[in-house]
């Protein structure tokens, strides 16, 4: 496409900034309320349980009504890896997104598919953590950790997981050619998304896994 | 052709991939302070500190978490260089958000406390 035609392709706004932006931005706001819901429903509700299992160990705790000695279900090296893991691939996305704005679709094919695999490689370190969990005796309702801990990270993951299906589906496109450097925002927009997945992490994770 | 040849108004040419990657660097280290500042705080390492970091463990994740959200919305989601329309988009809800959070704590905290009297 020449840059007579591109220019042609620009929306024109009264902000002059591409509407499709406008609504990134606008969605990534209110989902930033919906998580803030979730997260003070933990906070509120943490350290009220009276059953086990529990987050972190504990000398005393009722679990399988009894007294015992509990220990923490979580397992802070798996998730540090994931959330190590996650920050990098807001890196890979911003290289992809380089790539398709300098129209090198080698750049763009490769730092995309990192992104991807790392988005697959979180969601399974979540389906691990709560497979796990539930045969530590974790179910839903079972105390209120496990009820806000699953509601808060579930949402996370599943959030993450659209944000896979949205980056495959550019991934294709652009292992097809059909994602070249004057359609690059439609990349810029799913990577703002994917940020916005990272940063809810950034505040989950020390919220939920490191703070006692 | 420049780079800001094209870029709609309000918006400015983004980061080199250079920068991107010392930004990452940096979240990585971050991510490993908050890691040591819990083990310290609470684990196994570090015992001759946790005397010093126990107190003030909840103060320093909540500090470094929020410089890792800061670099990944000024760098990597363009907030630095894009019209400051987009920036108060973002920064409004997540006011609004931080209230929520706040008002509800300190509200179900007085109303156990009233309960508890």
């Amino acid at each position: 496409m020449s840059d007579a035609a591109a220019h042609a392709m620009e929306h024109h706004t009264s902000t002059g900034i591409d509407s499709r932006k406008v609504a990134i931005w606008t969605l990534i706001g209110s989902e930033c309320l919906f998580f803030a819901s979730l997260i003070s429903t933990y906070l509120v509700y943490k350290g009220k349980s009276l059953v086990g299992p529990l987050p972190h160990a504990e000398s005393q705790c009722m679990l399988h009504g009894a007294m015992q000695k509990c220990e923490g279900v979580f397992e802070i090296k798996l998730v540090t890896t994931g959330t190590a893991i996650l920050l990098f691939s807001s890196f890979f996305v911003v290289m992809a997104l380089y790539g398709a704005q300098k129209g090198n679709r080698k750049m763009l094919v490769g730092w995309l598919a990192a992104t991807v695999m790392c988005g697959l490689f979180f969601v399974s370190m979540q389906v691990y953590e709560f497979n796990h969990f539930y045969h530590k005796g974790m179910g839903y309702g079972t105390n209120l950790f496990s009820s806000t801990f699953y509601t808060l990270t579930g949402f996370h993951g599943s959030h993450v997981s659209v944000g896979v299906i949205w980056l495959s589906t550019l991934l294709v496109l652009a292992i097809r050619g059909k994602l070249p450097p004057e359609k690059s925002l439609n990349l810029e927009i799913a990577a703002l998304y994917w940020h916005f997945v990272d940063v809810v992490w950034i505040v989950i994770f020390p919220v939920v896994y490191l703070m006692r | 052709m420049d780079a800001h040849a094209h870029a709609p108004a309000g918006e400015h040419s983004h980061p080199t991939p250079a920068l991107y990657f010392k930004v990452a660097l940096v979240l990585f280290v971050l991510t490993a302070l908050e890691v040591m500042a819990f083990e310290a705080g609470h684990g196994g390492m570090g015992a001759g500190i946790r005397p010093v970091i126990e107190p003030i463990v909840v103060e320093l994740l909540l500090v470094l978490s929020a410089a890792k959200f800061a670099l990944v919305a000024m760098f990597y989601m363009h907030l630095k260089q894009d019209s400051r329309l987009l920036t108060n988009l973002f920064v409004f809800p997540i006011l609004l958000a931080a209230g929520v959070i706040m008002g509800l704590i300190v509200l179900l905290q007085y109303w156990r406390t009233v309960g508890a009297h």
